[in-house]
C-alpha cells in the first residue's frame, strides 16, 4: 500500500492494481495496402486499456478524472462500476456503483417517458415510487415537449439530459459520470453541477470524468490524471489540473 | 497489509463478480417488475410501426398456417392428418411462441449494449423480459385457438382446460431456452447466424404439418427419437386437448414435463454462471 493515499475516513471505493484488456475480433486488414499484400494477420487484437491502476478514495470525495482521448479514463470507470470487470486486479466498493456514460439512448425505439420508468425498475426504485417521481424527472430534464417522442430521435445532448435526469433521481452511495454532461448545454451543465454537489454533501461519492477544466475545479475535491492506462498524477484540483494543461500544450508545441 | 484486505476490513465489497445464486434470484426478484414493463413497452412497440399493428400478431401465423395447409396438404395427399387444419393450425401457432423465444432470446444481450453499459442489474432480466414479451404477443393467437376448432368441427371439451398446464409447461421450457441461446450468442457471435437455420429444422422434425407416427412408421428407431423431441410432445399434448380423435397419453406429459424443468433450471444456472461476462464485447 505504499504511496496510496489514505485518511482517517472510511474508504469507499478501493481501486488495487486494476487492469483492463479489450479483445477485439475482425479488426480486419490495413486500409492502406502495405507491401506484402495479402499477409495473413491474426484477426484478434488484445488493446490493454488499464494498465494497473491502484487508489483509495474516501467517504465525501468528489473525484475528477483527466486525461487524453483513449487514455483509458471510461475503461477504468467502466471497471469501478462493475459493467466491465478488471481483466486483472479488483475494485471494492461500499454499495452499488451507478455509472452514466456518454452514449445511445437506453431504449431507442421507446419514448423518454417509458425510458424513465424503465430505467428507473432497473435502478431498483419500486413500481409507484417511479411512476410518482417521474413528473419531477421530466421537469428536471427540461424535455417536457419531447418526452413523448422516441428516444432515438433526441439529440445527444437531450438524451443526455434525459439519462442524467434519471440516474440523478435516485440516492446513489457511488456515482460516475462520465463526460454525459459535456453534451449538454450550458444551462443544463449548471444545474446537474448543483445537484452533483449535493450528492457529495448527502455523503455520496461522485467520479466526474470531464476535459472541462473549470467544471472539474468548480466541483472536485481531488483530481486523478490517466495516461496511456497508467496513473499520472492525483492531489490537488488545482495542481493536477495545472499539470495536465501544461503536459498537453506541450505535447501540442511538438 | 495490501489494498485487497484492507477493502474488506473496511467492509468493502469487490465489484463486478457474479453473485451467490440465491442472492442474484433475489435481485431478480425484486426488479421483476422491470422485466414485465419492459416486454409489455417492448410489445407495443414492436407492433406501433405497421398499420395493422397487434393484428399481425394473429394475421402472421394464420397465413402461415394457410401456406403451409395448401403446400403440404397437396403434397401430402393420402398421408394428411384427420381433421388437417385444427391440426396444423395448433402446430403453427404454437410453434411460433418457441421459435420466437429462441430467436429473441438470442437478441436479448447482443442487441441491448445500450442498456448494459449504462445500468447494472441482473442480466437475466433481459431474455426473461423477452420470453414474457412472446408470451405476450402469443395470447391473441392462444385465444384464437378455440375459435378455430369450432370453426373448423371440433367438439367442445372440458379437456380445453388442459391449455392452461401446457401453456405454463411451454412457458418454463421457452424461458430456458431462451436463457441458453441468450449466453450462446454472447460467447459465440456466430451462433447467431444459425438460429433461423435450428429453427427451420426444429420445424420440420416436429410433426408440423404431419403424423411423425405414420411417417416414420417403417423406421421405429427414427421414431423413438422422434416422440422425445420437446416441441413435438408439447404440441401432441395441445391436439390432444383441442382436436377430435386425438389423446394427451401419460408418456406425453412425463416427457413434457421433465423437459420443461430440465431445461428451464439447466437455462437459469447456465446464464448466472457467466453473469460478469455480459455487457464485454
Amino acid at each position: 500500500m505504499d504511496g496510496i493515499r489514505t485518511t482517517e475516513h472510511k474508504p469507499v471505493v478501493v481501486a488495487d492494481d486494476v487492469h483492463v484488456i479489450y479483445k477485439v475480433f475482425g479488426t480486419g486488414k490495413k486500409a492502406r495496402q502495405t507491401k506484402g499484400g495479402l499477409a495473413k494477420k491474426s484477426r484478434m487484437r488484445e488493446v490493454h486499456a488499464v494498465k494497473g491502476v491502484s487508489f483509495v478514495v474516501h467517504e465525501g470525495e468528489t473525484i475528477g478524472i483527466v486525461g487524453s482521448n483513449g487514455s483509458g479514463k471510461s475503461s477504468l470507470m467502466r471497471a469501478i462500476a462493475g459493467l466491465y470487470p478488471a481483466n486483472k486486479g479488483a475494485v471494492y466498493a461500499y454499495g452499488k456503483p451507478t455509472m452514466l456514460g456518454v452514449g445511445a439512448a437506453l431504449l431507442p425505439n421507446l419514448s423518454g417517458e417509458k425510458n424513465i420508468i424503465l430505467g428507473g425498475l432497473a435502478m431498483g426504485f419500486e413500481k409507484k415510487e417511479i411512476f410518482e417521481s417521474s413528473q419531477s424527472i421530466i421537469d428536471f430534464s427540461g424535455l417536457k415537449d419531447f418526452i413523448d417522442l422516441p428516444m432515438r430521435t433526441y439529440s445527444q445532448g437531450m438524451s443526455a439530459r434525459l439519462r442524467f435526469s434519471i440516474a440523478a433521481s435516485k440516492k446513489h452511495d457511488i456515482l460516475i459520470i462520465d463526460e454525459a454532461l459535456a453534451v449538454g448545454d450550458r444551462q443544463f451543465r449548471l444545474k446537474a453541477e448543483e445537484k452533483i454537489r449535493q450528492m457529495r454533501k448527502d455523503a455520496g461519492t461522485v467520479f466526474l470524468v470531464s476535459h472541462n477544466m473549470k467544471s472539474i475545479q468548480d466541483t472536485c475535491s481531488r483530481v486523478l490524471w490517466i495516461e496511456k492506462g497508467e496513473l499520472v498524477m492525483d492531489g490537488e484540483p488545482k495542481e493536477v489540473c495545472a499539470a495536465y494543461i501544461t503536459a498537453m500544450e506541450k505535447g501540442d508545441a511538438e | 497489509m495490501n489494498l485487497a484486505d484492507y477493502a474488506l476490513k473496511h467492509g468493502l465489497s469487490q465489484v463486478g463478480v457474479r453473485p451467490k445464486f440465491l442472492e442474484y434470484l433475489g435481485q431478480v426478484w425484486d426488479r421483476r417488475d422491470f422485466a414485465f414493463t419492459m416486454s409489455l413497452y417492448a410489445s407495443e412497440a414492436q407492433n406501433a410501426r405497421t398499420r395493422l399493428g397487434r393484428w399481425w400478431l394473429v394475421l402472421l401465423p394464420s397465413l402461415q398456417a394457410f401456406a403451409y395447409g395448401l403446400v403440404f396438404g397437396l403434397i401430402l395427399g393420402d398421408l394428411r392428418p384427420a381433421n388437417f387444419i385444427p391440426f396444423l393450425i395448433t402446430g403453427v401457432f404454437l410453434f411460433s411462441f418457441f421459435s420466437g423465444s429462441f430467436s429473441a432470446g438470442a437478441k436479448a444481450i447482443t442487441s441491448n449494449t445500450g442498456l448494459l453499459r449504462t445500468l447494472s442489474f441482473p442480466r437475466i432480466l433481459l431474455p426473461l423480459s423477452a420470453v414474457i414479451r412472446e408470451f405476450i404477443n402469443f395470447l391473441p393467437q392462444l385465444a384464437l385457438l378455440p375459435i378455430v376448432m369450432v370453426m373448423f368441427g371440433q367438439d367442445i371439451t372440458w379437456d380445453w382446460l388442459y391449455l392452461i398446464p401446457i401453456t405454463f409447461l411451454m412457458f418454463l421450457f421457452s424461458t430456458g431456452l431462451a436463457m441458453i441461446s441468450a449466453r450462446l450468442t454472447v460467447q459465440v457471435k456466430d451462433l447467431g447466424k444459425l438460429v433461423p437455420f435450428i429453427t427451420r429444422l426444429m420445424f420440420y422434425s416436429s410433426g408440423i404439418f404431419f403424423e411423425i407416427e405414420r411417417i416414420f412408421a417403417g423406421y421405429p428407431e427414427i421414431l423413438a427419437i422422434a416422440m422425445l423431441n420437446p416441441v413435438y410432445d408439447f404440441i401432441s399434448l395441445a391436439r390432444g386437448a383441442l382436436v377430435n380423435d386425438l389423446a394427451m397419453t401419460p408418456f406425453l406429459w412425463i416427457v413434457s414435463s421433465i423437459w420443461s424443468v430440465g431445461i428451464f433450471v439447466f437455462g437459469v444456472l447456465y446464464f448466472w454462471k457467466a453473469e460478469a461476462r455480459y455487457g464485454r464485447d
